[in-house]
């Protein structure tokens, strides 16, 4: 499984909740139908107020990020329990969050359906990391590389969910150790 | 072990659990509802198979609420899935918007958005509406794909909200994974004076441990100032639990409690044996405080997030464009009634939206008389603009012709509801503070935000 991902970062605060992630708007979409599952990539983020978040996370017209890595600051993933969030971030070719925390829900449903690493970091790099700048995010050795200064920062092990998330998720995993049927 | 361990060591079959231990747990009622039921159903037939069943077709409960009153097709289409898939499993429990089993649910604008459009089965809002129907038991697990299913903890049992995956898990196995978690304790004394509501108590909290405080937790209100709490009340402040962060909301087990499941799981024929818990006495918390009621005072969560805790008193300088109440959390009975003896015989002054969570609850305001008017009239002499068309609106702002739902940049609402993100209500440029229907009424007056113990008659 991939363990290194290399890209431009987007860089979000505090208590970026689920309808920031997802406006409520969209959760007509549901996520099993293949082409709304699509859909709800091309409004990843979009509930960011552009007050605040003036570049946006999917450029309008888009139906992926540029930005294959996110961080944020405390309690990312907020609010409601719409599996809606981490699945749009998935099907916008997110690859990993990076946050100070995480509100538990999120965290469960990024495992559950194995779309997206919730990775804790240790400090605000939501402080330090720059919207746009490279950084190099290793899930292996825990370490988030700042392209421009070349400075490493930890990263929160990942522990027994992350094979989890490499399987694709739960029912996946379950199958791949045996608890589950292969074929339903 | 406390309240929330005692249900989890029973519904895992084990002697004891603590806090951090991950158990299975059997599932006694799995809630879904039309924005996370149609991924549920996706989930549990590409996991388990076309042909699969459901674990228990008593225990699968589905109630539309969220996006019903618009005419934005994917949102009809929506309940038109949970339709199919109730007659496919033949559940008992499906409280459909309109009556045919075979027809189909189209909303029509033309006949307004005041006037009540849904069948005989309906129910409204899911956490409101799963009580009222007889689906809420002391000591059981509850699992709903909703954050506020934690309400359900102001019956003494346990109840979270979980994603589409794992909620797929429980429709085909009736268990889920869980993690214990460790029990905050909120230990409730004397009485709240006129002018403050539960709704108070819970802002209080979430001010005082973050919005985020309660993270992976639980968290326990018990201690004498229970009992002077209302079963509305209680489901007031357990529905705000997930606001910190909780895991769930729980409520000691008394009298109150089994008045109102007993009287309710009979109305509607539902299971009617359960099994409340009392806490241990050795019962272990990682954290505790002691609610003063009688201190409290009219509390408002201020943009951007339910942690940004004011006292009403001191917002007088906030301007306000609208005011709504609703939601499973602020539109109860209760919560109306409280709202319209702030009203009664004044009128407001900015666009005032009230919407009752169920259609039980418009039945009872508008048979309800005060004099010679009902409360539903008194709402509407006020200037409040009533729909009957209960359910989630503009709560979560839903598509853009939801009743209430705020779509301009910078308007200010005052809302009796639970959650005030960026873009909660409509527009992601809006704000909304979070406050008590007291609250609500009296700052629907005065067009700013006010004490409501200055508006108070009598």
């Amino acid at each position: 499984m991939q363990s290194k991902f290399n890209g431009p970062v987007y860089v979000v605060r505090d208590n970026i909740d689920t309808d920031q992630i997802i406006s409520a708007k969209y959760l007509n979409l549901v996520p099993t139908i293949e082409e709304e599952y699509e859909k709800l990539g091309s409004h990843a983020m979009n509930g960011l107020p552009e007050s605040l978040y003036a570049e946006r996370f999917v450029k309008p017209g888009a139906m992926d990020s540029e930005f294959p890595i996110i961080i944020a600051g405390r309690n990312f993933g907020c609010g409601s329990s719409r599996e809606h969030a981490p699945i749009a971030l998935g099907a916008a070719n997110t690859q990993t969050v990076i946050a100070e925390s995480f509100a538990r829900i999120f965290f469960r449903n990024c495992v559950a359906t194995g779309e997206v690493y919730p990775v804790e970091c240790q400090g605000r790099l939501c402080d330090i990391l720059k919207t746009g700048e490279i950084v190099t995010v290793d899930i292996d050795t825990n370490t988030l590389t700042q392209a421009a200064t070349g400075r490493v920062f930890p990263l929160n092990q990942l522990g027994e969910v992350r094979p989890v998330i490499d399987a694709g998720g739960i029912f996946e995993y379950a199958r791949q150790t045996g608890m589950m049927p292969k074929v339903a | 072990m406390t309240l929330t361990e005692k249900i989890l060591a029973r519904a895992s079959g084990k002697a004891r659990v603590s806090a951090g231990e991950n158990i299975w747990v059997n599932a006694d009622v799995l809630m879904t509802h039309d924005v996370c039921g149609p991924g549920t159903i996706g989930v549990f037939k590409r996991e388990f198979g076309k042909n699969a069943k459901v674990w228990n077709r008593n225990s699968v409960v589905i109630i539309p609420d969220h996006y019903i009153f618009t005419e934005d097709s994917l949102s009809n289409r929506n309940v038109d899935i949970l339709r199919d898939f109730a007659r496919e499993q033949e559940l008992p429990y499906f409280y459909d918007v309109i009556d045919d089993p075979n027809g189909h649910w189209k909303f029509d604008a033309s006949k307004g958005l005041m006037k009540k459009q849904y069948g005989s089965n309906y129910a409204g809002v899911c956490h409101t509406a799963l009580p009222q129907k007889g689906h809420t038991r002391p000591g059981e697990i509850l699992f709903g794909t909703d954050s506020h299913t934690c309400m359900a903890g102001a019956f003494n049992q346990f109840a979270t909200g979980i994603g589409n995956t794992d909620a797929g898990f429980v429709m085909g196995t009736g268990k889920l994974l869980i993690k214990v978690p460790a029990t905050m304790r909120f230990r409730l004394e004397g009485k709240l004076q006129p002018g403050v509501m539960a709704k108070d108590i819970i802002l209080q909290v979430i001010g005082e441990i973050g919005f985020d405080g309660a993270t992976y937790r639980a968290m326990q209100f018990d201690g004498p100032g229970v009992a002077s709490l209302s079963i509305d009340d209680r489901m007031t402040i357990a529905n705000m639990a997930i606001e910190a962060g909780g895991k769930n909301g729980i409520f000691q087990f008394d009298a109150r409690t089994a008045e109102y499941v007993d009287a309710r799981v009979k109305k509607n024929g539902t299971k009617s044996t359960y099994e409340p818990v009392e806490p241990d006495a050795d019962q272990t918390f990682v954290y505790e405080t002691v609610i003063d009621l009688d201190k409290l005072e009219p509390t408002v969560a201020c943009h951007p997030d339910p942690g940004q805790r004011k006292k009403a008193k001191e917002l007088n300088h906030i301007r306000l464009d609208r005011a709504y109440i609703g939601s499973c959390t602020g539109g109860k009975t209760s919560d109306f009634v409280e709202f319209a003896q702030v009203l009664r015989g004044k009128r407001v002054t900015i666009d005032t939206f009230g919407v009752p969570a169920t259609p039980e609850i418009v039945h009872d305001l508008q048979t309800t008389r005060w004099g010679d008017r009902t409360i539903w009239q008194i709402l509407e002499d006020a200037g409040v603009r009533m729909t009957e068309n209960a359910g989630c609106s503009a709560c979560l702002g839903g598509p853009v012709d939801t009743f209430g739902r705020m779509n301009q940049a910078g308007l200010k609402c005052i809302s009796a509801t639970n959650r005030n993100f960026p873009g909660r209500m409509g527009h992601k440029e809006s704000q909304v503070f979070l406050a008590s229907p007291a609250t609500v009424a009296a700052s629907a007056i005065a067009g700013k935000i006010v004490d409501p113990r200055e508006y108070l008659s009598n």
